[in-house]
């Protein structure tokens, strides 16, 4: 039994980042109606900016507590994860406002494969270790199951995100006319709706969290390099269709299910009798299961409230 | 016309290359997830070239090392050793640390009449693969015995394994360890894997937690290692890991740190042995690079100089004489022990077993083949 929890623990702070990444595919996808492919290369960066944050700013502050040094970076990688959202959306997506969706589609993929490449020529392609922001230590008390608290950190700061961007979207003018563009574009623009200022900021929201991802996902694992965001990116993806791609809570929880199942599958391997090595395939088994018996995923409704 | 110049553009840039130097190609993972053996392996290839050289070179000429990195990654290997075979013309090719990447190099050679020498790929298949490919190291059926022997003289009864099964040589040393260890009253209480590349282990490890092991195998490479010993602390799995020479790299430590203290590893050589061949290769490299050596390194230096003994030998560097001469290798002093190579083509040598230590590797005992 105690096992089943550790492997459940385990698999929900692996599901925690899945879900960070897995919204900023669905709130692109509620606005504009294409997937950003190039959003797990944003994450790659944000990790990236964490490392060089947190190596620049060490010496300078040292006087600060770890939470408020952790909390800073986070920060810093988020507006910086935000600014070069935008700056893809600017460059790369705008000019192809008007055109077939394929056209943006195939751009994405595109400028996945430049960040890749370019953060190769950068960051070079051997894996870094990514400086421990916090230090991790057990969080006694829980029997036989052992917890740690960036993995707590990591849940708590994810449900507090999640909790920001609910509120963004449904108490704030500007979610209000991500809401609308959402729902009828043309329609909310005759309402007085700014529709690029919506779509950047949209775009700019969604790398954020991305960033924030990357932090978490870069300090439970702790090694980066420049090809990271490939599969997480493929599997946030794959949780954004499980939960109905357009909804915010269906991001949410396929991320917490992903991680879930793909840790349950790996640790149950002999019981269940497949290989662990499969652990990336059942997640895309999931996504041909999904897109087969239930292609609008758990939460998605028709068109309604989409974000 | 046409055909003229085509035979005429054809005559000319071979014969360029190949009037004063011998190419001799090196591939490395140079960059990648396993970069520490590209860099290692390369440079003291390039010593022993350099060395060679500055001595005159072999057969009134210099020789050329023409070095591709194959970014540690499936394919790329064939790609970047097709590439020197064809366009390079090379005389033989020196590498791979890593089995799968040789095993990707030895047909393409065993087809071309070239001659592969590899420095450190343990798992038997590579040389399976022709008699042009050669490797100047032990093989894994004695690197699983060496760990199944150094865990049972520790006493450890239960044992848990973990594979990369993306990696023959983690496949193929954790089948040999298992075997043997089986065979001489071992148990296995849990067997386990993952796939180059990952980096969460922690299902694997709970699921090994639960069969309280005396130790933990981890047959995979350095990379994934380090990140396995931490979150095995993580996770309360306090037993020793132990491993074959893939961990060998400072950035086991580095990844690694606390957490890999205490565990072992089986390796080619150790630095703190005294044997003047290492002490005097350990002074020439630390002049050189201004860094310490590792077995990769020490590997790399005798594939080049065991191939440049062949070339003197056979007088020539036209493959199928250099491949009989490289095959008749007997009693060469290399700085990793004297090295014979066997009907299979492969050397028989001890194996030292090393303790991550203060953030070192301290030298243990040494088993003999």
């Amino acid at each position: 039994m105690n096992e089943f929890l550790q492997q459940l623990i385990n698999g929900l702070s692996l599901g925690a980042v899945y879900a960070l990444i897995a919204l900023g595919y669905t709130m692109v996808y509620g606005v504009l109606r294409f997937i950003n492919f190039a959003h797990g290369d944003v994450f790659m960066v944000g990790a990236f900016a964490g490392m060089y944050f947190g190596r620049w700013l060490k010496p300078h502050l040292v006087g600060w507590p770890e939470w408020l040094f952790a909390g800073l970076i986070l920060l810093l990688v988020m507006v910086a994860c935000a600014a070069l959202g935008g700056l893809v959306e600017r460059l790369a997506y705008k000019p192809l406002r008007e055109k077939p969706r394929l056209t943006v589609l195939i751009t994405a993929i595109g400028v996945s494969l430049l960040l890749e490449y370019t953060g190769q020529l950068i960051f070079g392609a051997a894996p870094r270790g990514f400086p421990s922001l916090l230090t991790s230590a057990p969080i006694a008390g829980l029997g036989g199951l052992h917890v740690s608290n960036i993995q707590m950190i990591v849940l708590g700061v994810t449900a507090a995100l999640l909790m920001c961007l609910h509120y963004i979207v449904m108490r704030t003018r500007m979610g209000l006319a991500m809401r609308a563009l959402s729902l009828n574009p043309t329609a909310a623009s005759l309402m007085g709706v700014n529709n690029s200022v919506v779509i950047s900021f949209t775009f700019g929201l969604g790398s954020a969290l991305a960033g924030a991802g990357a932090v978490f996902y870069a300090s439970l694992y702790q090694a980066i390099d420049p090809f990271m965001g490939v599969l997480p990116g493929m599997k946030a993806f794959v949780a954004a269709v499980l939960g109905g791609i357009g909804s915010l809570p269906g991001a949410m929880v396929g991320g917490l299910i992903l991680g879930v199942i793909e840790t349950l599958v790996v640790g149950y391997s002999q019981v269940l009798g497949v290989p662990p090595g499969y652990r990336d395939a059942v997640a895309f088994v999931i996504l041909i299961l999904i897109l087969l018996f239930k292609p609008s995923g758990l939460f998605g409704k028709t068109l309604k409230e989409k974000v | 016309m046409l055909p003229l110049l085509g035979v005429f553009a054809c005559k000319k840039s071979p014969d360029a290359g190949s009037l004063d130097v011998i190419p001799v190609g090196e591939f490395a993972s140079l960059t990648g997830a396993t970069a520490s053996f590209g860099q290692s392996s390369h440079k003291g290839t390039q010593m022993a070239i350099d060395e060679v050289n500055a001595a005159g070179g072999v057969l009134g000429k210099k020789l050329k090392l023409i070095t591709e990195d194959d970014q540690s990654r499936p394919g790329e290997a064939a790609t970047v050793v097709r590439k020197m075979l064809s366009r390079d013309k090379i005389v033989a090719l020196l590498g791979e640390v890593a089995s799968s990447r040789s095993l990707e190099a030895a047909p393409l050679c065993q087809q071309a009449g070239i001659p592969m020498i590899s420095p450190a790929s343990t798992n038997p298949k590579v040389t399976e693969v022709g008699d042009f490919v050669f490797r100047v190291c032990f093989i894994d059926p004695f690197q699983g015995t060496v760990l199944s022997k150094f865990a049972l003289s520790k006493g450890w009864k239960k044992v848990a394994v973990l594979t990369d099964v993306k990696q023959d040589y983690s496949v193929g040393l954790s089948q040999y360890f298992k075997k043997h260890f089986t065979a001489n009253g071992g148990e296995i209480v849990g067997e386990q894997s993952y796939s180059s590349g990952d980096k969460d282990f922690k299902a694997q490890l709970t699921a090994i937690k639960g069969s309280q092991p005396d130790a933990v195998v981890a047959s995979g490479y350095y990379t994934e290692t380090g990140l396995i010993s931490l979150q095995a602390r993580e996770l309360q799995v306090n037993a020793p890991l132990l491993g074959g020479d893939g961990w060998d790299s400072p950035s086991l430590v580095e990844v690694g740190g606390k957490a890999i203290e205490g565990s072992f590893f089986s390796n080619h050589f150790s630095v703190e042995d005294p044997a003047p061949a290492i002490q005097g290769f350990l002074k020439k490299y630390r002049t050189k690079f201004g860094a310490e050596p590792d077995a990769m390194s020490a590997l790399g230096y005798d594939s080049a100089m065991i191939l440049v003994d062949a070339m003197k030998r056979a007088g020539t560097s036209e493959g199928p004489k250099l491949k009989a001469a490289i095959a008749s290798t007997k009693d060469f002093a290399a700085v990793t022990g004297k090295i014979t190579l066997n009907a299979e083509r492969n050397a028989d040598k001890s194996a030292v077993m090393l303790e991550v230590k203060g953030g070192q590797f301290r030298y243990v005992e040494t088993v003999a083949p």
